[in-house]
């Protein structure tokens, strides 16, 4: 999907070059009219997909947006409330906790995940280049290929009081830190962050391995010549050549960690109290619970902006310093 | 395209995921036009078609002869309503069914939606009522109960689906009727309570609390209960149980009906709250109880885990069958001997939608439901619960040994002292996952005072009906 979603693009602009150049010296005007006849034929092309796009994509966002400027319950006449649901999404501290734990999450979602798939990759490229780093690849990657839903209920009742997690803390006499993961304040967040980790961990590790076959092996070994260990030469040559991969790495997982909505819908529902509580949740329990469409939109709306505040800078950094 | 790489099924979940959001408001922004229309037209003229065919006297709503297919929404994981169809077609062969279901919360998202499309359904398992009442996308069905002599029920079995023109539950016109009523109070293994010394049942709420200490002391878990998010705070049965020993009922139905300047934060309510704070104090519940889903709680009192469980009639097929002849219920005492009881109660409410195509014949069945012996027994076999109906009709009995005969004769009990309440749950559309689930958690985590709970929801109650 990554590479017909990237390959599209540069055809698309690829093509109408070399052609307009070939015409451009003998015939002209016929040269441009052709030119705008393949343009035209090009467009007509995109048009399906931009029509869905358009449909499916922008023109929710934009109801978002104007809905966030109403309250309405989805039925009867809307009200102009101008800014009012932001102040609110703004000033309600419960929905501010929302925000606040999603980003709680991205320490588990995005950091984690990001730091050690970095301390893995680096192991499998060293020492594990066989078939053993194939069976690591694969093993690391399965919580990518296993439905999010499906993983959840199984994590719910592994980490239920009564759950194997327990169970091994029994055994080797930890007996006293036993606990309802998920059920009880001080951890659950972190217990939901714990399957965000587990799930994110394997994108990352493969992200940054395959960035790491990019880079010259001449380089490792000169480093060796030079008489680097393994951390210099992780510092000196690795991290630097995987700027990009991990900006793509932190990219991807805080946006996961943002608008995670599955993994908190599955296993805690939210709770206890609003301890698990993110966004994405919210939006839904406000539009089609509370009927508070015009909070939900506005929490949706604020969502996207902080998003989009924290991605681009990252996006920006990882390009400028890669090329 | 700054995503780069992002396009991967996460990111584009992500997309999805406000898309939904934002294309199911976009879905619904077409309705707007739509109910306008409905409540004045249909509610004439549907009514009229039964009375204008026939000259002097008008016959009875029916299902006719000619073959008639009733458009169904039911909840996925109840028998009872599918058990009543196929009777129903057995003793009307030209009415079949064309039945659609869903999860109750997917039914509480998609019902306004339903009753708004082209082909609404005739019959439809019903959430809340208040707004769907306000948009005109219920069918009135006063002239039902005129017709089939509906109000010479007792009157609290059509109370709690009467809307006032002001929007307020508990009066005015009847918009739905229920298939049967259901009956809320505490279940108890029988061995377990004997072996606390429980002879027969706590006749006060000292008495009940003697015996949860009991069953402490014992080494057993007192109660069992639910009261993880996904299945919503099961401690607001034992609560609301509490509110009503310790104050009237009236207060309470008054503030889930949204009558004007209710609240439940009340002395009689906060005696009710502390009641059951000392309770998760002393370690009566589990100590995951905030993270037991509903399922999982039943499955653990089946297994034997826990002396007592408040939870509703629809259970009883369940209990009966996890621990044959040896469970048993009754209902919550009171605070003092001898005073009234009170119970949880709510039908098994169907509504028709204002557009229904066969809204004659949907009242037939609601009235069959009712009043056909064989229906009543599946109701009472099946669904666990009253049928409900006119009053001079005999309730069948269940199964001999089965827990529902415990549920039924409690029943009567609750009739009698007119204490029948509908649900605190029940309030607004949300005020149960915004309100009373995170603060009953916060109650048991130790993070929120039984005061501070009551005036959380209160604000919450408040902030939820001007929204």
């Amino acid at each position: 999907m990554c590479a017909a979603d990237r390959s599209m693009p540069e055809t698309m602009i690829d093509r109408p070059d070399p052609q307009t150049d070939r015409q451009r010296p003998s015939r002209r005007t016929f040269g441009l009219r052709k030119v705008r006849r393949e343009t035209l034929l090009g467009f007509l092309f995109v048009l399906p997909a931009l029509a869905i796009y358009a449909v499916f994509v922008l023109l929710p966002l934009a109801l978002t947006v104007q809905y966030s400027l109403y309250r309405w319950d989805g039925f009867n006449t809307p009200t102009w409330v101008g800014l009012a649901n932001y102040t609110n999404v703004l000033t309600d501290p419960d929905l501010l906790n929302t925000i606040f734990n999603s980003f709680r999450l991205i320490i588990f979602f995005s950091l984690i995940p990001v730091t050690l798939g970095l301390v893995v990759a680096s192991v499998i490229r060293r020492s594990a280049t066989g078939s053993l780093g194939n069976v690591a690849r694969t093993v690391l990657f399965l919580p990518q290929v296993i439905p999010l839903v499906a993983a959840g209920i199984v994590w719910s009742v592994v980490l239920s009081l009564s759950g194997i997690a327990n169970q091994f803390l029994s055994a080797i006499g930890l007996d006293g830190i036993t606990r309802a993961w998920l059920g009880d304040f001080d951890t659950a967040l972190a217990a939901v962050g714990l399957i965000g980790t587990w799930v994110l961990l394997g994108l990352c590790t493969l992200l940054l391995l395959t960035g790491m076959t990019k880079i010259d092996p001449a380089l490792y070994e000169s480093a060796r010549i030079d008489g680097a260990g393994a951390v210099r030469e992780f510092l000196a040559i690795t991290l630097p050549s995987l700027k990009q991969e991990i900006g793509v790495c932190v990219t991807v997982t805080v946006i996961a960690a943002l608008r995670s909505f599955d993994i908190v819908y599955v296993t805690t529902g939210g709770g206890p109290g609003l301890a698990t509580m993110v966004p994405g949740l919210d939006i839904y329990v406000l539009a089609f619970q509370a009927r508070a469409v015009g909070v939900a939109s506005a929490l949706a709306v604020v969502l996207i902006i902080l998003i989009l505040v924290i991605i681009v800078p990252i996006q920006w950094l990882s390009r400028e310093n890669g090329e | 395209m700054f995503l780069a790489f992002g396009h991967s099924r996460r990111v584009l979940g992500g997309l999805a995921a406000l898309a939904i959001v934002a294309g199911a408001c976009s879905s619904t922004a077409a309705t707007p036009t739509a109910p306008p229309a409905t409540p004045t037209t249909p509610a004439a003229t549907d009514t009229a078609t039964p009375a204008v065919t026939p000259a002097p006297t008008p016959a009875l709503p029916s299902c006719g002869t000619a073959p008639v297919v009733l458009n169904a929404y039911f909840e996925t994981g109840f028998d009872i309503p599918f058990k009543l169809s196929d009777e129903f077609t057995k003793q009307f062969p030209n009415v079949t069914w064309n039945i659609s279901q869903d999860q109750f919360t997917n039914l509480t998202n998609s019902t306004p939606r339903l009753l708004a499309s082209d082909n609404p359904p005739d019959l439809i398992r019903l959430p809340t009522m208040i707004s769907l009442v306000k948009d005109g996308l219920l069918k009135n069905l006063d002239s039902y109960v005129t017709a089939f002599g509906w109000d010479k029920w007792p009157a609290a079995e059509l109370l709690q689906n009467r809307v006032g023109a002001d929007g307020i539950r508990g009066s005015g016109s009847l918009y739905a009727a229920g298939l049967n009523y259901s009956m809320t109070g505490v279940f108890y293994n029988k061995k377990l309570a004997a072996q606390i010394g429980m002879t027969t049942p706590p006749a006060t709420v000292d008495e009940f609390e003697a015996l949860l200490a009991k069953a402490k002391t014992a080494g057993l878990q007192p109660i069992m209960a639910w009261n993880a998010s996904a299945s919503g705070g099961g401690l607001a049965f034992p609560l609301q149980n509490l509110m009503a020993a310790y104050g009237p009922t009236q207060p309470i139905n008054d503030w889930i009906f949204q009558k004007k300047g209710q609240s439940i934060d009340t002395t009689t309510n906060l005696t009710a709250a502390q009641h059951l704070e000392t309770w998760v104090k002393s370690g009566y519940f589990p100590k995951d109880v905030n993270a037991i889903e509903y399922t999982a709680a039943n499955s653990r009192f089946g297994k034997g885990e826990g002396v007592f469980m408040f939870n509703g009639d629809w259970q009883d097929a369940a209990y009966d069958k996890d621990m044959p002849g040896n469970v048993g219920f009754f209902v919550f005492p009171s605070a003092t001997a001898g005073g009234p009881v009170a119970a949880m109660s709510a039908p098994l409410t169907y509504g028709i939608a204002a557009k229904a195509k066969n809204a004659d014949c949907a009242a037939f069945f609601l009235n069959w439901v009712a009043t056909n012996t064989t229906a009543r027994q599946i109701d009472v076999a099946v669904g666990g619960s009253n049928p409900g109906g006119p009053s001079d009709l005999p309730v069948p009995a269940g199964p001999t040994g089965s827990v529902i005969n415990d549920t039924l004769a409690q029943g009567s009990l609750v009739a009698k002292a007119n204490g029948s309440m509908d649900f605190i749950a029940n309030a607004t559309g949300s005020i149960f996952a915004q309100g009373w689930t995170p603060e009953l958690q916060k109650l048991v985590g130790g993070k929120e005072t039984a005061d501070g709970m009551l005036k959380a929801v209160q604000a919450e109650y408040l902030k939820e009906l001007s929204q």
